[in-house]
């Protein structure tokens, strides 16, 4: 078939025209899309590269090292020590379910964290490290790291965790350090980034919390380059974080080791302070707990342990529990009678077993009464009715506003957890709180240091040192941050009467030291440590008349939480006051049986820096005592069982 | 027309043929095949394996395939183009029937040493047939109703057949070529009026009966459509590859980055970023200056195709040579656009550059018989 030649011109002129046209069409996307490409790298550009970088860049978290604890002499109390865990990549690891079976023949993996790491695994990329044991020994570690090719995707891994290497002996001033939980971020306004770390630890108690805001530190933080799916390629550059600061507390570790052994298993709680300058040497409640059990994770049958035992092992006695100060608040009574003139030192009262006040009578612990006794004498043989007497003088109102000036019924601030005011009742109060007036009884009640009355052992330690110096002394915890002391309060003189107080340091003397006194059995012969003191029993029950008829049951009849609290307070030497001391033995019966031989002790142990020379001791209690250091230092570092049911 | 008709005397014979090919043009394909080997060589972190070797081998297969093709004279193609036709109609039909068994959709079918989709094949003997077509059908006949039918079932054929796969990009591309020869065939501007106004009058519908009774297209449709209008709607998903490449091509700005310094791509941001997306590599790179400069490439091997295509008197030699060079246009704008954020996300390859075997060698066949045209142009009037 032939073509006609002009058919053939005709259509390739069309075909021209139309390529030519189409050419056109295209050439004018081209353009267009090179004018897009122009806008955006050219135009867009910065915008674009903002975008990128956001894209690349990601800001990691440096988790600051937390402060250290030490005792006064440098003592380490609460230290961060090098942790072993084994993390597990799971993208390296390739056959988890195989590499977890090696491991577990290698070392011991608890189910439950193999488990949770499973759970971790399946949420997270592959790529994320999952903590597989965590505390793991030396020994375990190094078994995983000289296996490590036969275990791809396991690392060992080394972090810090808080360590208390004395265990309960400081478990509630320092409390203890916890992983930060959602109801503790939950309480924080604006909590830092650094928290929402996993597993980071933050004071939950005592020192720990009160003092989180120093002993945390800065967190720092590093630039990575990520990819994609969130994968670290690089470090870009960092900025290092500030470790949180060091604690040197004014507590004395041999002291405070000393105080809670020598009270052992007893629901007690004992307050050592330096009279001159506050600081505090020991500051003791017992039973403890092993505070390192709270950082790993307490279990629960562990807790309940804890919670149920009826000497309740978590309160810290020292300064949250209080308690009526019986017989100790008598200074107070006397020293508001004596500064307002009401009675000389020298002045009698005579106790005949009991002071009627309108139809009641107010009984006298001796019931055959003291007789005629004047400051010296009603104090040193605790006479009850000398002491109704001054108070009914003197009114409520200003014996509660001496006892403040003591330290009574006032709030000392030290970082610890829950610290309580305590109670000093006035006529306002009662009517305030109980809608009720004051009664005469009331007074009766509170001269004794009972009835409304409630000290905490560390305000009873308080005022003993303001008895023993005349000055207004504050007690002091932290003695000084990363190496800078922290100021002294140096407290100025009480202004009271100076002969006033001599008499009642002197009676205090006679308490200890005079044969009729009823601390007489717990005195120290060393000349020159000689102690005053004032012991006290309060009631935890009242005495029925009924009871008072068929004669007092004896505190050894009665079931534990029934009987009286057995409470003491002193300070040595007589002469130059050093220490003051305030014991409490819940439930312990007597002041001078139970709480005054703890008081002794431990004074004679700070004294003396150590264990005293048995010549301190009087002759008739050496062979005791020497078996008593003997048993303490045998147990040295007890280990504290906590399950409560053992009551020794 | 006949060969017969050719001046067969004038045109070079034997191996002789090498000398008259078009060496601008070969060399153009060469430099654009380097900007692959250099983006694959970057994308890989600086290795060879496992792109830029294969693929460097893949290029010299290629050549190889392209001189044969170039070798063999133009007017038999032109007698085999309804052959070639049949087959590639055949291979889809086979991937349809047997490529169903691996994962979901399968589109290629397993040479051995290359995998060879179809589709890509097809893109190439529909333009021969439509070539071969009007340079059969006499002129005046063009714009006949039945003769304008014909050609419109030999495109819908096997547009439908890889819409079926599915592969959308494909079949848009099909649809654009064969419509595009039917123009530069002489088909009236009526038909093509008549079919942009009735394709303009769907999408209206579709969009205005969303959210009436009768909506024309399901819910997760109309959404596809909204993250590809405005892609910051679903940043994390569908949107998430569209964001990142942009982010990576505005940020290379004037210059770029530097070679394998772009932190978009060597992150792993960029999605598909040795095949599909490689421009944003490209781009994150080497700047504009880069993306340009490869834009003006594909612009010259566009021009040099329809240089040729005008040189030659032969009816089929020009329809097929402008065939090709649509093709290959449709390529590179369909997947800047895409990249750029101008066209939704279709799976079209950046030709030549793109990491994939069947592609490149389909093309660089296409680009033989451009060579061969070239090569058995008629030198004499008849």
């Amino acid at each position: 078939m032939k073509r006609n030649p002009r058919d053939i011109e005709a259509t390739h002129r069309k075909l021209s025209r139309r390529a030519l046209l189409l050419g056109g069409a295209q050439a004018a996307f081209v353009g267009a899309l090179a004018m897009r490409m122009r806008y955006m790298q050219v135009d867009q550009a910065d915008q674009f590269r903002l975008l990128a970088e956001e894209n690349r860049i990601n800001i990691r978290l440096i988790p600051p090292t937390r402060g250290e604890l030490f005792d006064r002499n440098g003592v380490i109390l609460g230290q961060n020590v090098p942790s072993y865990r084994i993390i597990i990549v799971r993208e390296d690891a390739g056959d988890v379910d195989k590499v977890i079976s090696d491991l577990s023949r290698l070392i011991e993996l608890r189910p439950e964290d193999v488990e949770r790491a499973r759970a971790e695994m399946r949420r997270s990329p592959p790529f994320l490290p999952i903590t597989l044991a965590d505390r793991i020994t030396w020994e375990e570690i190094s078994k995983v790291a000289v296996n490590a090719p036969a275990l791809p995707g396991i690392t060992p891994e080394v972090g810090l965790t808080r360590v208390y290497p004395w265990q309960g002996d400081f478990a509630h001033v320092i409390g203890y350090v916890g992983p930060v939980s959602d109801y503790d971020l939950s309480k924080m306004e604006d909590p830092e980034p650094v928290l929402r770390i996993p597993r980071f630890q933050i004071g939950k108690v005592g020192l720990e919390a009160k003092r989180e805001d120093i002993l945390r530190g800065k967190a720092g933080a590093k630039r990575v380059e990520v990819n994609a799916t969130g994968r670290v390629m690089r470090e870009l550059d960092r900025q290092e974080g500030q470790p949180g600061a060091d604690l040197q507390m004014s507590v004395d570790a041999k002291l405070q080791h000393y105080v809670q052994a020598r009270l052992g298993r007893e629901s007690a709680a004992v307050v050592v302070m330096d009279c001159e300058t506050g600081d505090l040497r020991a500051i003791a409640s017992s039973p403890s707990f092993d505070p390192n059990l709270f950082v790993r994770g307490i279990s629960v049958a562990d807790y309940r342990g804890l919670t149920e035992d009826p000497y309740r092992p978590l309160a810290n006695k020292t300064v949250q529990g209080t308690y009526p100060p019986g017989s100790t608040f008598k200074m107070i009574t006397a020293m508001a009678a004596l500064e307002e003139g009401m009675i000389e030192p020298e002045e009698t009262v005579y106790c005949p077993g009991f002071l009627k006040v309108g139809s009641r009578r107010f009984h006298c612990w001796k019931r055959g009464g003291h007789g005629h006794v004047n400051l010296e004498t009603s104090l040193k043989r605790s006479c009850d009715v000398y002491y109704y007497d001054l108070a009914l003088k003197v009114g409520i109102d200003r014996i509660s506003a001496m006892a403040n000036r003591f330290g009574l019924g006032v709030r000392h601030e030290l970082p610890m957890s829950a610290v309580a005011d305590g109670l000093t009742p006035t006529q306002d109060w009662k009517q305030r709180v109980y809608g009720e007036g004051w009664l005469i009884g009331d007074t009766a009640n509170a001269s004794i240091g009972q009835g409304f009355m409630l000290a905490s052992p560390l305000q009873l330690a308080v005022m003993s040192a303001r008895i023993a110096t005349g000055r207004e002394v504050a007690p002091r915890l932290v003695k000084s941050i990363n190496g800078i002391e922290t100021p002294l309060i140096r407290g100025g003189s009480l202004g009271l009467n100076e002969n006033n107080l001599r008499k009642m340091r002197k009676a205090m003397y006679a308490v200890s030291n005079d044969r009729r006194g009823t601390a007489y059995r717990s005195r120290i012969i060393a000349e020159g440590l000689r102690m005053a003191g004032k012991t006290g029993t309060s009631q935890v029950r009242n005495i029925t008349a009924a009871e008072r008829a068929a004669g007092v049951i004896s505190n050894e009849d009665l079931p534990w939480e029934r009987r009286d609290h057995a409470l003491y307070v002193c300070f040595a030497p007589f002469e130059a006051p050093k220490y003051a001391v305030s014991v409490v033995v819940e439930h312990g019966g007597g002041g001078s049986r139970a709480a005054a031989p703890v008081a002794r002790d431990v004074l004679l142990q700070a004294l003396y820096d150590g264990t005293p020379p048995l010549e301190a001791y009087p002759k008739g209690d050496r062979s005791r005592i020497q078996a008593q250091q003997e048993r303490l230092q045998r147990e040295d570092r007890p280990t504290l069982d906590t399950d409560g049911n053992d009551r020794a | 027309m006949s060969y017969l008709e050719y001046n067969v005397k004038s045109t070079p014979t034997g191996l002789r043929k090498i000398l008259y090919m078009n060496w601008p043009l070969t060399l153009l394909l060469a430099s654009v095949a380097g900007v692959g080997f250099l983006m694959l060589y970057s994308v890989a972190g600086g290795s060879y394996s496992p792109w830029a070797e294969p693929q460097m081998k893949r290029f010299a297969l290629g050549l190889a395939v392209m001189t044969a093709v170039a070798l063999v004279p133009i007017w038999f193609w032109r007698n085999m183009a309804v052959v070639a036709y049949c087959i590639s109609i055949l291979l889809l039909l086979a991937v349809e029937l047997f490529g169903t068994v691996g994962m979901g959709a399968q589109r290629w079918i397993d040479l051995g040493f290359m995998r060879l989709q179809p589709s890509e094949l097809m893109k190439i003997t529909m333009v021969m047939l439509l070539a071969a077509y009007y340079d059969w059908l006499p002129g005046q006949k063009t714009s006949r109703p039945i003769w304008v039918l014909i050609p419109v079932m030999m495109i819908l054929l096997p547009t439908f057949m890889v819409l079926k796969q599915p592969d959308l990009g494909t079949a848009i591309l099909l649809l654009a070529a064969g419509g595009g020869l039917m123009f530069l065939a002489g088909v009236h501007w009526a038909y093509f009026a008549a079919v942009i106004a009735s394709g303009v009058g769907v999408i209206v519908a579709v969009f205005k009966s969303r959210g009436t009774d009768w909506q024309m297209l399901k819910d997760y449709q109309y959404r596809r459509i909204d993250t590809f209008l405005d892609p910051s709607t679903d940043p994390l998903g569908a949107g998430y590859h569209i964001t990142q490449s942009k982010i990576a091509l505005g940020s290379g700005g004037w210059s770029g980055r530097g070679f394998m310094q772009g932190t978009q791509s060597r992150l792993n941001f960029l999605p598909e970023k040795h095949t599909d997306f490689i421009f944003t590599t490209l781009a994150e790179e080497f700047g504009f200056i880069g993306g340009f400069s490869l834009l003006l490439l594909y612009s010259l091997i566009l021009l040099f195709c329809i240089a040729t295509a005008l040189a030659t008197r032969d009816r089929f030699s020009s329809l097929v040579t402008l065939g090709i060079g649509i093709n290959f246009f449709l390529f590179f704008a369909v997947n800047m656009s895409m990249v750029m954020g101008l066209a939704p996300v279709v799976g079209v390859p950046l030709p030549m550059v793109s990491y994939g075997g069947s592609a490149m060698l389909v093309l660089m066949a296409a680009f033989g018989i451009v060579h061969s045209a070239h090569i058995h142009r008629p030198r004499h009037r008849v």
